[in-house]
């Protein structure tokens, strides 16, 4: 119940930041934005109401970057982002989108991507925090085969829940064939569009970036549909946190490397040892005899078997030694109960295997959960 | 006897030497849906000012200090039962504890109503 610090630097506003006001958001800093943590529904609320309706957030503050190959050929571009990430982005067809991290020299995670062919370019979304250093990293290290430009001049809003679909019918959009993880240049409601039916929530949706001069009008379009609702940082957090997707900072940074991070499945066969393009990217020589020997800890998720929520930074122990940590943690509301994920080690992150965290001083028992704690409704 | 506030939030009705505690109306719209609250155990010997109960929102866990010493005599199992009893009732059903006061000094200088309003305003 602190006040906030007032002697904070100036915070970045979204294209939307006028619309966050009139709606009742409560605004709080984050990533050096003054972002809705919440509107007048509450978080509780707000996150019921994307599982079974739509909800439409905010997500301006990240980075909206194109990569256009100086050869003009889309593989150029592909090939060369391969130098920093362990993805096979060359496989990447026109039109789709794939997962992706940045990753350092020991292997550990610098940011997690999302990067779409859109036939002439790649086209790279990137998390807030990060945005500025993704982006020293890509001139510096692609400058020769690539023109990097940050699409400062759009704003990003994601339409998320099991109507988002219907949504964007009845508005015009016709969007109804993309499947889960298409990506591209789309007219939406006369405007142009890049449009991706992804999300961060786990269900059904679509990420849609917009001119910033269009933004409001085109969001106040969506939410004029009485099954949309805008959503905060609050539900945003708790519905991935069901879905069991990582938060960059929390659950995967640069001490952790994408095999630890449970996202091996992220990493395809070509860049993996004996691939057509084994390695070539920071730390692939930990991380790839990390995919072949294993890795000492795990990602896992895990439930309290209490009613008390378990929160980053709680320690975990087996028994009275201290084996891990809790990395996110809090409230699942469509479980109505507390989940939380961390790291632990292999012989202690098997599911069903039994814990204890630490909260206020005592220990409070946790079981391996499989992730996630609520099931995808992707479009596939 | 009229209800007493404090500068973190907490609320107090005193009852001869028992002090009724909970948190203000404007502290739970601050915290938000609240998920799980932790009570003291009865018996235990309070000081001033160190963390006595924690309610918890879906975002965070917050602290709430004791606002006066002395021996917990009751705790609210009906707000630990429902946590929800914060949002639509602080200032009544959704009490946390009552302390046996130690030292009635400890009230001077804590808020009334009206100057509690200004507090938050």
């Amino acid at each position: 119940m602190d006040a906030h610090d007032t002697a904070s630097p100036p915070l970045s506003r979204t294209p939307l930041h006028a619309l966050h006001l009139a709606r009742g958001g409560k605004m709080v800093p984050f990533a050096g934005y003054d972002m809705p943590v919440q509107y007048p529904m509450g978080v509780l609320k707000e996150h019921l109401h994307t599982r079974t309706n739509a909800g439409l957030f905010d997500v301006s503050h990240m980075g909206q970057i194109a990569l256009r190959p100086k050869s003009g050929k889309v593989e150029d571009a592909a090939l060369a982002l391969e130098r920093l990430v362990p993805q096979d982005i060359v496989a990447v067809p026109q039109g789709r989108q794939r997962y992706a991290q940045f990753t350092n020299a020991a292997g550990g995670i610098l940011d997690d991507l999302m990067v779409a062919n859109f036939g002439d370019h790649l086209f790279l979304v990137v998390n807030a925090a990060c945005k500025t250093e993704d982006e020293a990293l890509l001139r510096k290290e692609l400058s020769s085969d690539c023109i990097i430009e940050v699409l400062a001049d759009r704003a990003l809003l994601a339409l998320q829940g099991p109507k988002a679909a219907e949504v964007l019918t009845r508005l015009g959009a016709d969007l109804a064939q993309m499947r889960f993880m298409d990506a591209g240049p789309r007219k939406v409601m006369g405007l142009d569009c890049f449009v991706s039916r992804s999300g961060y929530t786990g269900e059904d949706g679509f990420e849609i970036s917009v001119p910033a001069a269009d933004a409001e009008a085109f969001a106040s379009a969506l939410l004029a549909d009485a099954a949309v609702a805008p959503i905060g940082l609050g539900a945003r957090d708790s519905l991935r946190l069901e879905a069991g997707l990582c938060l960059y900072g929390h659950d995967i940074d640069t001490t952790t490397t994408p095999i630890e991070g449970d996202l091996v499945w992220s990493i395809q066969k070509s860049r993996r040892n004996g691939g057509a393009r084994a390695g070539g990217f920071p730390g692939a020589t930990a991380i790839l005899s990390q995919i072949d020997g294993g890795t000492a800890r795990k990602r896992v998720g895990l439930r309290p078997e209490g009613r008390a929520p378990v929160r980053d930074g709680a320690a975990l122990y087996a028994d009275t030694e201290a084996i891990g940590s809790v990395t996110s943690g809090g409230f699942g509301p469509s479980l109505n109960g507390p989940i939380a994920m961390g790291y632990l080690p292999i012989s202690h992150g098997a599911v069903g295997t039994r814990v204890f965290a630490e909260v206020r001083g005592q220990r409070l028992p946790m079981t391996v959960t499989a992730l996630p704690f609520v099931p995808h409704s992707y479009q596939r | 006897m009229p209800t007493l506030y404090t500068a973190d939030h907490e609320w107090l009705r005193i009852d001869g030497d028992v002090a009724t505690v909970g948190i203000t109306d404007y502290a739970q719209s601050q915290l938000g849906d609240v998920v799980f609250v932790e009570l003291p155990k009865l018996g235990r010997q309070l000081k001033k000012a160190e963390a006595a109960a924690v309610v918890e929102s879906v975002k965070a866990a917050s602290d709430v200090y004791a606002p006066i010493s002395g021996e917990v005599v009751e705790v609210n199992d009906a707000v630990t039962g429902d946590p929800t009893l914060v949002n639509s009732d602080a200032a009544d059903k959704a009490w946390l504890f009552k302390v046996k006061i130690a030292d009635k000094s400890e009230l001077d200088g804590m808020m009334d109503a009206d100057a509690y309003e200004k507090h938050t305003a």
